[in-house]
């Protein structure tokens, strides 16, 4: 069972150390983790993917509110909430499949922001079934490179997770 | 009315507002302006001659105080010997502040001399910790440091201080404290208290079970007012040992591995489990699966991760545990004895801690009760292994600062130390230190802290010749096949040592001996190491096994007679040496 929980960081070095330290201590798994500075540069924001139980889910959520680097823990309920990822993908492109590739991208509404005689590198948001739904489709033409985000995360209407 | 001084001052000027009157520590190179500031300052300092030493006196002292432990050690290997002292303060909860030099900021991460990333080794050790960057942060990382070491469920804090940092010169301010990811719980919620009395009163196997929480709390008072009031009995655990006095009939002793039968068998048949303090360690709970199988749960814990983390908790009650007790003393209406009561008495007559007494040979029990007999008021701390067990065990307890051991690190080597540290905090009581042959050489050498520094600290040696607790799980569980845990001769001559640093040395070989030795230690006002050559083959009983259920419980057969000849021939030699005569 997957979680997402947000978690609101003081923006000081060492605070990754801490989570991702907390996270192989206690043996909990996280399948992503993306960071980046909040609106105040004080604080960070993560959003991080959790595999396990719901008692698991709680001793992480418990866990991360003991950091004393650590401002607010929430789970992000997956219906109530807006998921994206973003990845950039370099796949194979020569003068035959170039046409087709760009067919699947505009049907994926992604983007190609460089092309070359051999390859082009595209550009795709979205949750994490549209990006793998992409890339499982891009796999035929050959995919030379990948680079994938992370999830980030956001709650739907007017709830906010703030410092 | 900020005045300038150099980093170190600061250092020295935050101690002291902290309260701080005594500092456990040695020197280094880093240290050097640090140490300077203290050479100047009013603080005590007590020099060690390991830092291992320094940690487990800082930790001793805050457990026989209730204020912050500080140690002091230099960077890279002074740093890292600290670890094992830290690591042991994190386990138990002891509020300690570590303080380390470290190179100077613009070497470090250059593999500089005598450089450790210390805040990166003691990241999963510590409550919290800083690596200091800059003089104007020093005051602030102090007053937080000692703030959330002592609030909330205590912890090490450990600060890094850069050399630089502390020759640089700074104003003296003393900020407020504003964490606002750091908001202890205190108060318990009030509608949970009411869903706890209300469990308590529709419970009719009701059992308390107590552990070092209710100590760090000091809510002893409140817990034997509500265990009276209720009529319902009392389990500790290791670090919960004294919270309610033993003597009371409503006391079942300390539960667990090495706990009383009655206290097992108790939570086995309960309906109800009051957990105060106590985080459900597997050395408690035996076979989790089958833990008190009937027992509603009810958790008071000052740490909500606490909470759920090891069994499922029916009603949580988050705050501290003085707080909390309260709130229920209001809640709950007096009961009187019930079936209950009888049955746990007809238990705790039918399976007393017993050990069978020998006229010639010295039981390592009956050098504890003597203890209790003659020093009942001392505080004692104790080494790991079968040592700390029969101190739990037969040693009647009923202070909780007055019992300091190492429970859920189990460090060989922290009692001594810790002895030094609690006597340094509590001058007016005696401080025993029960020891075994093997642990004690583990931090031995704090004998010289000892003698230099006038600490009249008193060490019982249980000289069994082994490892005895490792022993006594090979004799079980390994068809007797002792892998190097029979010390036999190669221990060294204890009163010799002592008196080669100074201290005085005694020694027992038979039980007529034991008494006149304990007296003649407690009377001298000099460190005292007691040797007490006791019965080799004793094991710690009673026992369940690790991964049984606690009513499995097992009585031990005490002292094997094949394995006594057996052990007894091994040693003959060694104790030849050491005692002048033929085996025993």
């Amino acid at each position: 069972m997957k979680h997402t929980i947000a978690v609101i960081v003081e923006n000081k070095s060492g605070v990754l150390t801490r989570i991702a330290g907390l996270f192989s201590r206690r043996s909990f798994n996280i399948d992503s983790l993306s960071v980046g500075a909040t609106d105040n540069p004080d604080y960070s924001r993560m959003t991080i993917t959790v595999n396990g139980d719901r008692d698991i889910l709680e001793q992480v959520i418990k866990q991360l509110s003991k950091l004393i680097n650590v401002i607010r823990v929430s789970e992000l309920d997956a219906g109530e909430s807006v998921e994206r990822e973003l990845a950039v993908i370099k796949v194979n492109a020569d003068k035959e499949s170039r046409s087709e590739i760009m067919q699947i991208v505009n049907i994926f509404r992604a983007k190609i922001i460089d092309v070359s005689h051999r390859s082009m590198i595209i550009e795709v948001t979205g949750d994490e079934e549209k990006i793998d739904a992409i890339v499982q489709l891009l796999r035929q033409f050959g995919i030379k490179e990948i680079a994938r985000t992370g999830k980030v995360s956001m709650v739907r209407g007017a709830r906010v997770i703030k410092a | 009315m900020s005045q300038k001084m150099t980093g170190a001052q600061a250092v020295l000027e935050s101690l002291k507002r902290e309260g701080v009157d005594v500092v456990f520590g040695l020197p280094g190179g880093v240290l050097l302006p640090l140490y300077d500031a203290i050479y100047q300052s009013d603080i005590r300092h007590i020099l060690v001659r390991h830092e291992q030493g320094a940690a487990h006196m800082a930790d001793g002292y805050a457990r026989a105080t209730g204020k912050v432990g500080v140690c002091i050690a230099t960077s890279g290997p002074g740093a890292t010997n600290l670890v094992t002292g830290i690591a042991n303060a994190y386990m138990d909860s002891v509020p300690m502040v570590a303080i380390t030099g470290q190179v100077n900021t613009w070497l470090i991460g250059k593999d500089a001399f005598q450089e450790a990333d210390i805040t990166g080794i003691t990241l999963p050790i510590t409550k919290h910790n800083y690596l200091l960057r800059s003089a104007k942060d020093i005051t602030r990382v102090f007053r937080e440091a000692f703030f959330i070491a002592r609030t909330g469920r205590p912890g090490p804090v450990l600060i890094d201080l850069p050399r630089d940092v502390t020759v640089d010169e700074v104003e003296f301010t003393w900020p407020e404290v504003e964490l606002s990811g750091y908001r202890p719980s205190f108060k318990a919620h009030e509608m949970q208290i009411k869903k706890a009395a209300k469990a308590l009163m529709e419970s009719e196997r009701p059992v308390i079970y107590v552990g070092g929480g209710v100590k760090y709390a000091r809510a002893e008072s409140e817990l034997f007012d509500l265990a009276v009031k209720i009529n319902a009995p009392v389990t500790t655990t290791l670090m919960g040992v004294g919270c309610f006095p033993e003597d009371h009939p409503l006391s079942l002793g300390m539960l667990g591995m090495h706990g009383t039968k009655y206290a097992n068998y108790a939570i086995q048949e309960s309906d109800l489990i009051l957990a105060i303090g106590a985080r459900f360690d597997d050395r408690v709970t035996g076979k989790i699966a089958s833990f008190a199988p009937r027992a509603k749960i009810v958790h008071i814990d000052v740490d909500p991760a606490e909470v759920s983390k090891n069994v499922r908790v029916d009603i949580p009650v988050v705050g501290d545990a003085k707080n909390a007790l309260q709130g229920l003393l209001k809640e709950v209406k007096a009961k009187g004895r019930s079936d209950w009561n009888e049955k746990t008495d007809g238990w705790k007559k039918d399976y007393p801690l017993r050990y069978i007494p020998d006229m010639n040979i010295i039981k390592p029990q009956y050098v504890i009760e003597k203890l209790c007999e003659i020093a009942p008021d001392a505080i004692i701390t104790t080494e790991v292994g079968q040592n700390q067990m029969w101190a739990a065990q037969f040693f009647v307890h009923k202070d909780p600062q007055k019992f300091i051991s190492s429970g859920g690190l189990g460090t060989m080597g922290y009692g001594f130390p810790a002895a030094i540290g609690a006597k340094i905090g509590r001058q007016e009581c005696d401080v025993i230190d029960v020891a075994g042959d093997g642990s004690f050489l583990m931090n031995s050498q704090e004998l010289a802290t000892a003698v230099v520094n006038e600490i009249p600290v008193k060490v019982a040696v249980l000289n069994n010749g082994c490892l005895g607790m490792v022993r006594q799980w090979q004799e079980l569980f390994f068809e007797k096949r002792y892998s190097a845990t029979i010390l036999g001769r190669t221990s060294p001559d204890f009163v010799k040592l002592a008196e080669a640093y100074g201290a005085v040395g005694l020694r027992a070989t038979k039980p007529s001996e034991v008494e006149p030795v304990i007296r003649a230690a407690m009377a001298v006002d000099r460190p005292v190491i007691m040797d007490f050559i006791v019965s080799p083959a004793e094991k710690v009983s009673p026992m369940v096994p690790a991964g049984a259920t606690l009513s499995e419980i097992l009585e031990l057969e005490w002292c094997d007679t094949d394995q006594y000849c057996h052990l007894e021939k091994i040693y003959a030699q060694g104790r030849k040496d050491i005692l002048g005569q033929e085996g025993f």
